[in-house]
């Protein structure tokens, strides 16, 4: 069928277009060559230096501590979000939980960098990345645990109260056990997207810390070196398996994201 | 049922208890660290802007005593009295809707071919979509300099759309993708068998029918373009400057507050304007669907 082969050819080209420039990110981290034009030979040089850079490596521990505590605090804050939407169904929440996920990012950053500065004249730093990360992060784990619970028949609760559950014993044996692969995905998905977040962070971060997406944006900014790949291949392979652990708990999750 | 729970639910001091200990937390952060921030935004586009940067004191008693204490209406005025800003906000439009425009005519074929394709395939097809998007919004735009580097395409306007269309196209595929599988197979065998052609089927029904799909892909592409201001700085030259790259330089390298304020706020209503036509246009639409 001639029109089922253009639809096709159409759609190969897409995700070459897609794929293309990743491969060529990663093809060029092994290649024993300075400049990124031409293949020369296999080499794992790239990554070794990597391992000696001192700057990646803080501005990576960086990333690392601040996803973690960003992505902790943001799963319980957007648990109890997602919960409350669901229970009580109250009307300003869900545009205070939304609206941050929803407007451009820009818009988060300049706010909370004028914010910082003006009214709590606070010196920028690990503090302000790590409340402007939450921000953002709330709404994402709310939407999945509103999602998680939609789904879910209402008696089950009603029938721990009746049965004189107090209501944080019905949380912590009936709701929590339920609602579990969505709060670990909710976590996932923060910490992923705290690791990657350049736009706020690069507003709130001040002088002195840098990120890991800060310091490859300076990096690329100023010249363009194959140890750039190398950062980028390693970065590629952790939020992947982030996400795949996190659609393994909760299936739905990568549809839900875009 | 909802009702019924309600009704068990609300009397007790310990429901209320309970509401208010679930809600206040997220409610009480997101007061403070984005309503708040934001209501400061509008009202820092009404001050004067510092001496040294930043905004200039509120009361005269507080800073310098002078002329520049207190609210003011000029950043406005000189916004809306220079047509340099308004050319920024136009050319930012022009490249938002070119990207979104590419991105239809890139993620229709795509979107298309996975609702025709059997079930069990579909889920991996729309995985390959998304998964570039996982990596880092850097590490896809360095890919690009890597790639329009050698092509002389570096650092000109076409580098920045293409770069703007690579990093928006999962969210043009997936609304599209997800309208696409709704529509009923029945409809294009009726017209087959009245006689119609493909190009005639694909125009007067499938094209019709996933208008719905295309303006909730369009909404996900032009908002976001308007603040993606690493990609016109990593690619684009020093002409390509958009909104959200002249919003960064109030902030950080001019450090003129009050006008970097109102730009935001100039974003804000633009986009808040657009999503609002996106969603009146896909319910007017929508009686087809």
């Amino acid at each position: 069928m001639p029109r089922q082969f253009w639809l096709w050819a159409a759609s190969l080209g897409v995700y070459a277009f897609l794929y293309v420039p990743l491969a060529v990110v990663v093809l060029f981290s092994f290649n024993d060559s300075a400049l990124n034009a031409a293949w020369v030979g296999f080499t794992t040089d790239w990554y070794v230096k990597l391992t000696r850079n001192e700057d990646m490596l803080g501005a990576a521990l960086n990333s690392l501590l601040i996803a973690l505590t960003a992505s902790t605090v943001a799963t319980v804050l957007g648990t109890m979000a997602g919960i409350a939407m669901h229970r009580y169904r109250p009307k300003l929440l869900p545009f205070m939980v939304i609206t941050p996920v929803a407007m451009p990012e820009i818009l988060l950053g300049v706010s909370l960098l004028l914010f910082f500065r003006q009214v709590l004249d606070l010196t920028l730093g690990l503090f302000s990345i790590v409340v402007a990360h939450i921000t953002f992060s709330i709404g994402f784990v709310a939407i999945i645990i509103r999602a998680r619970l939609a789904g879910m028949d209402e008696s089950i609760f009603e029938a721990a109260r009746d049965l004189g559950a107090t209501p944080w014993q019905t949380f912590r044996r009936v709701t929590l056990p339920l609602i579990l692969p969505g709060v670990v995905a909710g976590f996932l998905m923060s910490f992923t997207l705290s690791i990657d977040d350049f736009v706020i962070t690069f507003f709130v971060a001040g002088v002195g810390v840098t990120t890991l997406p800060l310091q490859i944006y300076s990096m690329i900014k100023v010249a363009v070196t194959p140890e750039v790949n190398a950062v980028s291949t390693l970065l590629m392979t952790l939020t992947l398996s982030m996400i795949l652990l996190a659609s393994r708990f909760a299936p739905d999750v990568l549809k839900g994201k875009a | 049922m909802r009702g019924c729970s309600f009704v068990t639910r609300l009397p007790t001091t310990e429901g209320r208890l309970t509401k208010w200990a679930v809600s206040a937390p997220p409610f009480v952060f997101l007061t403070a660290f984005f309503l708040l921030p934001f209501l400061i935004v509008v009202a820092a586009s009404f001050r004067y802007p510092g001496e040294f940067g930043g905004l200039a004191s509120l009361l005269p008693l507080l800073g310098a005593p002078g002329k520049d204490a207190g609210l003011t209406l000029e950043t406005y005025r000189f916004f809306f009295g220079d047509l340099t800003y308004a050319e920024i906000f136009a050319r930012s439009f022009f490249v938002a809707g070119l990207t979104t425009l590419i991105c239809i005519l890139m993620a229709y074929p795509v979107a298309l071919l996975i609702a025709r394709s059997p079930k069990k395939r579909r889920d991996l097809m729309v995985l390959l979509v998304i998964l570039p998007f996982a990596s880092n919004l850097l590490i896809r735009v360095y890919a690009w300099i890597i790639i329009l580097g050698p092509l002389n395409l570096l650092y000109t306007p076409y580098a920045v759309v293409i770069g703007m269309v690579y990093v928006h196209l999962p969210f043009m595929v997936l609304p599209l993708y997800t309208n696409l599988e709704k529509h009923d197979p029945a409809l294009l065998e009726a017209a087959q068998d009245l006689g119609a052609n493909g190009w005639t089927r694909f125009w007067r029904i499938t094209f019709p029918l996933s208008l719905p799909g295309i303006f909730s892909g369009s909404a996900l592409v032009f908002i976001p373009v308007l603040g993606m201001f690493a990609i016109p700085e990593l690619l684009g030259g020093t002409g390509d400057i958009l909104v959200d790259n002249l919003i960064k330089e109030q902030f950080l390298d001019n450090r003129d507050w009050p006008l970097g304020s109102m730009l935001s706020i100039m974003l804000t209503l633009a986009v808040l304007a657009l999503a609002g036509l996106a969603a009146w246009a896909a319910r007017s639409r929508r009686g087809g669907a």
